[in-house]
């Protein structure tokens, strides 16, 4: 017990030694232990907050999609949502059909990454989105294929940044002059997509004379189709009604398979904190290789300690230094080295996070047990890469380590 | 009459290099009684190193028999030779082989550290070797803030430490000047007398070779002559019973020692 504690002291001593090089060895692993710390907190971060989000955008939202994993599946056209009309427990159906344009005012400022989403009446109700000043698109507008748009906040700000009241203003998307005739309450939130910067147009007008949509069985296709439940409870009502409904308008056999989905906020939910998911554990993936590259580091300064310090191998075993005792007494130094590394690098990688956080409007989630994780898998690091300078070391012949100069 | 502490019989040591076979010991035998003070001369490639790696169980020898107080340890594997080093031989360099940046107190202590002396006793331990040096006030010095002769002293109170059966020096003042090396060829005779230590020396120069009561020189391999020194010199400060203090003499013949009496 006393000599492995004396093994301890004499390996620290050792790093003391040799300062500088220690922490530049070590910085490999700050920088690879801080970048999974910083990745997996900011990622968790993100999960927590668009589970906030989600429940924030008003319940009793379902949201119908075609489902591309299925072969041969139909479009959603204009006339499936037509025929969701009026079905029990759906109180507002809404068809959307969304793309990306240039969005520019009449000086030539543009508002980069809006959506531009066309849509009909009910999507106002659908998606709970309050008007500041003027309206919404009405009917009228949608059926007469009307070059009108409403804009969210944050796209108004940019637009018409000294406008108080930018009704009858025009914007241009992909070239084409749309009047304004309303804009948004903010909604608040950020995230992946703010749902502040949209400039929502006619449907129609979206389909024909913005994106020129294609038809599918003679009606414009879709790309989705939100649905308002009359309540909580009609939820599934609803659901049920929905999938009956559209099964007939596709044409479905019995028994054949969906070939739309269906999704209700928990599962919207679950669908973007397991997207989520994948994106932490590949950007911890990227981060983790980063760490390897920091064992490495340890290896070669390890490999070139022992090269080093042959004399003083020789010297250690001709007084009665067994192999154990110097094997240890390397191993104790790299471990030494990156688990000093993995402390400091969780330190760097919360402060990285706090750094980037704000940027991104999340706050990073940065669990204990990943910390913990974080602190043992460097002190692995350094076992797998500190054991073989560590062997041989341990191998060296007293005789020709005290000769070695 | 005690039996011999070290025992080589016929050994032989063939260090086979890409082509060439090299001889370095052609059959050496020779035997050394405990509390005897020996130098072993020759000139370079005489084989003298060889047979202080193998008297320090450094090496192993390609044939013939090793017997180190009584026990035959020219067959042991690694594990072995490791325990004999640890407790049976005290080393001391050329070049002393002190750690850098560590205190002549943790220097003492390393031995004691493998083999696995608790702190207390091996702290202990180790200021009474470095008294018996003369190191007393010196002992939480660093080897860069010490002498050539002040380190080789705290390397003597490293080999000391452990209570060794022999302590094999080779080539103890060869980085010295001549009043350093005077100083240490006396502990050594001091050890020797006082302490009835077995002590083994390598060297090439033959005034130091005179310290020694008994002098062996080699050639090419074999033992040349092995002869008693007539007229020993006795370095300054020899004759004296201890360094600094009065008392030190007594304490050093106190619990550290006895192993060491025990084998005489």
């Amino acid at each position: 017990m006393s000599a492995l504690l004396e093994c301890l002291r004499m390996a620290f001593q050792g790093l003391i030694n040799n300062k500088v090089r220690s922490i530049l060895t070590m910085l490999g692993i700050i920088m690879g232990v801080g970048a999974v710390i910083a990745m997996v907190g900011l990622g968790q971060g993100f999960s927590a907050h668009m589970s906030a989000e989600f429940q924030s955008m008003g319940t009793n939202l379902l949201s119908i999609m075609k489902d591309r994993r299925v072969t041969g599946a139909w479009d959603l056209t204009v006339a499936d949502a037509k025929a969701l009309e009026g079905l029990p427990g759906v109180q507002a159906v809404a068809p959307t059909y969304s793309g990306s344009a240039t969005v520019l005012n009449n000086q030539g400022v543009e508002s980069s990454d809006t959506t531009v989403n066309g849509v009909t009446v009910g999507y106002q109700t659908a998606r709970n989105y309050k008007m500041s000043i003027g309206r919404f698109i009405t009917e009228e507008d949608d059926d007469r294929k009307k070059k009108v748009a409403v804009l969210g906040s944050t796209t108004a700000e940019t637009l018409f940044p000294n406008e108080a009241y930018p009704i009858g203003q025009v914007v241009r998307l992909n070239g084409i002059p749309f009047e304004v005739i309303g804009v948004m309450e903010e909604k608040g939130g950020s995230g992946f997509q703010d749902p502040d910067d949209v400039v929502l147009i006619p449907l129609g007008t979206a389909q024909s004379r913005l994106f020129g949509a294609s038809t599918f069985r003679g009606q414009y296709t879709l790309s989705g189709i939100d649905v308002q439940a009359t309540s909580d409870k009609e939820m599934s009502l609803a659901e049920e009604q929905i999938a009956a409904t559209l099964r007939e308008q596709h044409n479905l056999a019995t028994g054949a398979e969906d070939d739309f989905r269906i999704m209700n906020q928990a599962e919207m939910i679950e669908t973007t904190t397991s997207m989520l998911d994948t994106l932490t554990l590949f950007l911890g993936a990227v981060a983790a290789i980063s760490l390897v590259v920091g064992g490495i580091g340890i290896m070669n300064i390890m490999l070139v300690s022992v090269t080093e310090r042959t004399r003083e191998i020789g010297l250690r075993k001709a007084i009665g230094a067994g192999r154990g005792d110097i094997l240890l007494q390397f191993l104790i130094e790299a471990m030494g080295l990156s688990f000093t590394g993995g402390l400091l690098g969780i330190a760097f990688g919360v402060i990285v996070a706090g750094f980037i956080s704000p940027q991104l409007g999340v706050d990073p989630v940065i669990a204990p047990y990943i910390m913990v994780i974080a602190a043992g898998f460097s002190a692995m690091i350094g076992i797998v890469f500190g054991i073989y300078p560590a062997m041989r070391a341990s191998g060296l012949q007293p005789v020709v380590a005290l000769r070695y100069e | 009459m005690s039996n011999p502490v070290i025992d080589i019989q016929n050994m032989t040591k063939v260090y086979k290099m890409e082509k060439v076979e090299v001889h370095a010991l052609r059959g050496v035998s020779l035997q050394a009684m405990p509390g005897e003070m020996v130098a072993i001369m020759g000139p370079s490639g005489s084989g003298k190193s060889t047979l202080m790696n193998m008297l320090g169980c450094l090496d192993q020898p390609t044939s013939g028999d090793y017997y180190l107080g009584g026990k035959l340890v020219s067959k042991l594997g690694e594990r072995g030779l490791t325990q004999i080093r640890r407790h049976k031989i005290g080393f001391v360099f050329q070049s002393y082989n002190l750690l850098a940046r560590t205190t002549a107190l943790a220097n003492v202590q390393l031995p004691m550290v493998y083999s696995g002396i608790n702190g207390k006793e091996r702290k202990d331990r180790a200021r009474r070797a470095l008294e018996l040096v003369g190191l007393g006030d010196r002992m939480y010095h660093q080897p860069n803030e010490l002498s050539g002769g002040q380190q080789q002293r705290v390397a003597i109170a490293r080999a000391l430490a452990s209570e060794p059966d022999i302590i094999l020096a080779d080539e103890p003042t060869g980085n010295l000047d001549s009043k350093s090396g005077e100083e240490i060829m006396a502990i050594f005779q001091r050890l020797n007398r006082d302490q009835g230590i077995t002590i083994v020396l390598v060297t090439h120069e033959a005034d130091i070779a005179q310290h020694a009561a008994r002098v062996i020189h080699m050639r090419d391999g074999q033992v040349e002559k092995d002869v008693q020194v007539m007229n020993r010199i006795w370095a300054k400060g020899s004759q004296e019973a201890a360094m600094g203090q009065a008392g030190i003499g007594v304490s050093a013949r106190g619990p550290a020692w006895r192993g060491q009496e025990a084998a005489i």
